[in-house]
């Protein structure tokens, strides 16, 4: 008690008017926080550089064929990752081509058509949809949508197209059992719905309400103002928006590894199961052992920089707008 | 105002039209997008509606008192609980906030405050958007080479990184955000009194931006605490206490809910559909918290 008050009236005789903290801190703030912001860069590249770095036997056994190759046999220790890519790819497109259309109606039916004071309950709902687990989605997928999805969907389309050339084939399923590349791709959509639709809303909301209320001026309806003046007004910064919700689609795990069917063969029927890059990993990772981990790493590898670029596609065109 | 527009123009485009067809198309169109676009949303909301009652419905019957005190049944046993998943997962999300928090603001108060225009904060804010985005099965393979191999074993620790690294980017976000709202007369008024930066940023900005910074990390708990992607590779799960200092397995509730779920057994289901309602119900909770919380923070 008596040190501390002494040591009071020391600092205060050296600078009656003013107590500063300690000289080191303003520094060492300054430097913690530098340090912090730095550690979002460093985790980025270690992100990439574990995945090269576990990835790289399979790289170099396989060379390029590994991308190309769609045989993945464990016993004969022979990877390669065509049909996790083509299906990556194919159910993040089915992901794209519904759940575009739902979130761009959803946008336009915050931003132009809903009553004030229901605004924010349906905002927050729809938001909600991107706090729900993944997980949970999985089993809502498979427990509750894909035996839905087999008894109406399913086996009515496959007996129309049944021997049809080309819908017969996509459409077709051999065994009709709900789950598959199809169901996985509607999950995604739903999953993705509140990422694209909250950013388009945003970039709505951001057009100066001047050219709605002049095109509104003139005669326009709702959907032509929609149409002519604000969809083109928006234009690139949706499809950035759009490009966020792929580069969710792409990497997107638990929930399409519950409904994806897990197979290793490529189809040509959306109706069949598959898997993805993510959802064979989830699934053999915690088993794998020497070269079939390094292909999973590779695995790995391939979705990181696809994600990576679509991402960075994404930033640059919502970002291009938002500054112009 | 935006709305009370369409209204008065309203009468134009429905009255009846001497014009005929053109006029009829424009207002078929025009009420095809209300439509649609309403349709839409009702259907959004009736997933997230459908999906609850799923919950409520599967997951009620198998809520009892045992389920807070067992733990998980081995395989063909009766009964049991999932006590450890839900002290496990409490765990984790906590040591995932606890090392998320510290960097997430500082780094954000570095992006606000200090690196304002600068090249370097410009790159990390990108990076950090990306971050954010990214699939997080690839961030749990990141620290299984990181923490996993190199210690030799799944570990309560690994689990705990590879969260915060998921809620890291989130909580970057929101902090750089809301002291972007912060005025900077604020500051400059701090300044003037001869504080330094420092304490300016911490008795100042911090105590302005308070219930918003606070929202973004009930935010990044919410989205950690459904992870389970990450915790595959590196808390894996466990059907017992885990060791008290969570090296091994540690049981978390997504795990156990993965696996549960997609088992044969009756009783693990049961468990299963009782571990996705207290989670998804938790989950939701805390988002609609933060929102209240931010909301309130904003009319006051």
């Amino acid at each position: 008690m008596v040190a501390l008050s002494q040591e009071r009236l020391v600092s205060s005789a050296a600078s009656p008017a003013r107590r500063s903290p300690p000289p080191g801190r303003d520094r060492l703030f300054r430097l913690a926080s530098l340090g912090s912001a730095l550690l979002v860069l460093i985790v980025l590249a270690g992100i990439l550089g574990s995945m090269i770095y576990g990835g790289l036997p399979a790289f170099r056994e396989f060379g390029l064929g590994f991308i190309t190759s769609s045989v993945w046999n464990v016993n004969e220790d022979q990877y390669g990752a065509w049909v996790a890519i083509v299906g990556t790819l194919s159910t993040a497109l089915i992901a794209l081509v519904i759940g575009v259309p739902l979130s761009l109606g959803i946008a336009i039916f915050l931003t132009q058509l809903c009553p004030p004071w229901l605004k924010r309950p349906v905002a927050t709902t729809i938001e909600l949809l991107a706090a729900v687990p993944s997980i949970i989605y999985g089993m809502w997928g498979l427990f509750v949508f894909a035996p839905l999805f087999a008894n109406y969907v399913q086996i009515p389309v496959s007996n129309i197209v049944e021997g049809m050339p080309i819908v017969g084939t996509i459409l077709y399923a051999r065994t009709p059992s709900g789950v598959g590349i199809l169901t996985a791709g509607i999950i995604l959509a739903i999953m993705i719905i509140p990422f694209i639709a909250s950013i388009a809303r945003d970039i709505l909301d951001q057009i100066p309400s001047v050219l709605r209320e002049s095109a509104y001026g003139i005669g326009c309806t709702t959907w032509e103002v929609v149409r002519n003046v604000l969809l083109p007004q928006a234009g690139v910064s949706i499809i950035g928006a759009i490009m966020l919700g792929l580069g969710r689609a792409l990497g997107e795990t638990m929930a399409v590894t519950f409904v994806v069917g897990n197979a290793n063969r490529l189809s040509g029927s959306i109706f069949d199961p598959g898997s993805t890059i993510a959802s064979r990993i989830a699934n053999e990772f915690n088993e794998a052992i020497g070269l079939q981990l390094n292909a999973l790493m590779a695995l790995g590898c391939i979705l990181f920089l696809v994600t990576f670029a679509v991402l960075v596609l994404a930033r640059l065109l919502v970002s291009r707008v938002k500054v112009g | 105002m935006d709305t009370a527009l369409p209204a008065r123009v309203a009468p134009t485009t429905v009255a009846p039209a001497p014009w005929g067809r053109v006029r009829r198309s424009r207002h078929v169109a025009n009420q095809a997008l209300k439509i649609i676009c309403t349709l839409f949303t009702i259907l959004g909301a009736t997933v997230l509606g459908w999906i609850l009652l799923m919950l409520l419905y599967e997951g009620i019957g198998g809520l009892s008192p045992a389920v807070f005190t067992e733990t998980t049944p081995g395989p063909g046993s009766q009964g049991g609980g999932i006590a450890n998943a839900l002290v496990g997962s409490l765990i984790l999300t906590f040591l995932g906030i606890v090392v998320a928090t510290p960097v997430g603001v500082l780094a954000g108060t570095y992006l606000a405050e200090y690196g304002k225009g600068s090249k370097l904060a410009e790159i990390i804010r990108f990076v950090n958007d990306i971050l954010l985005a990214a699939p997080s099965i690839l961030i749990g393979l990141f620290v299984y080479m990181l923490m996993v191999q190199p210690m030799g074993g799944y570990s309560g620790w690994a689990g705990g990184v590879a969260l915060a690294i998921i809620a890291v980017p989130v909580i970057v976000r929101t902090t750089e955000d809301m002291l972007r709202l912060v005025p900077g007369s604020l500051r400059e008024a701090g300044a003037a009194l001869g504080a330094p930066m420092s304490t300016v940023i911490i008795h100042i900005s911090w105590k302005a931006a308070r219930a918003g910074m606070v929202t973004g990390i009930l935010l990044a708990t919410a989205r950690i605490a459904g992870e389970t992607a990450p915790l595959l590779f590196t808390a894996l799960n466990n059907n017992f206490w885990f060791n008290p200092t969570l090296m091994g397995g540690v049981s978390n509730l997504p795990v156990m809910i993965f696996q549960f779920a997609l088992s044969p057994y009756e009783n693990w289901r049961e468990l299963a559909w009782a571990g996705a309602l207290i989670i998804t119900m938790s989950i939701l909770a805390l988002s609609v918290v933060a929102r209240l919380l931010l909301r309130k923070d904003k009319a006051r």
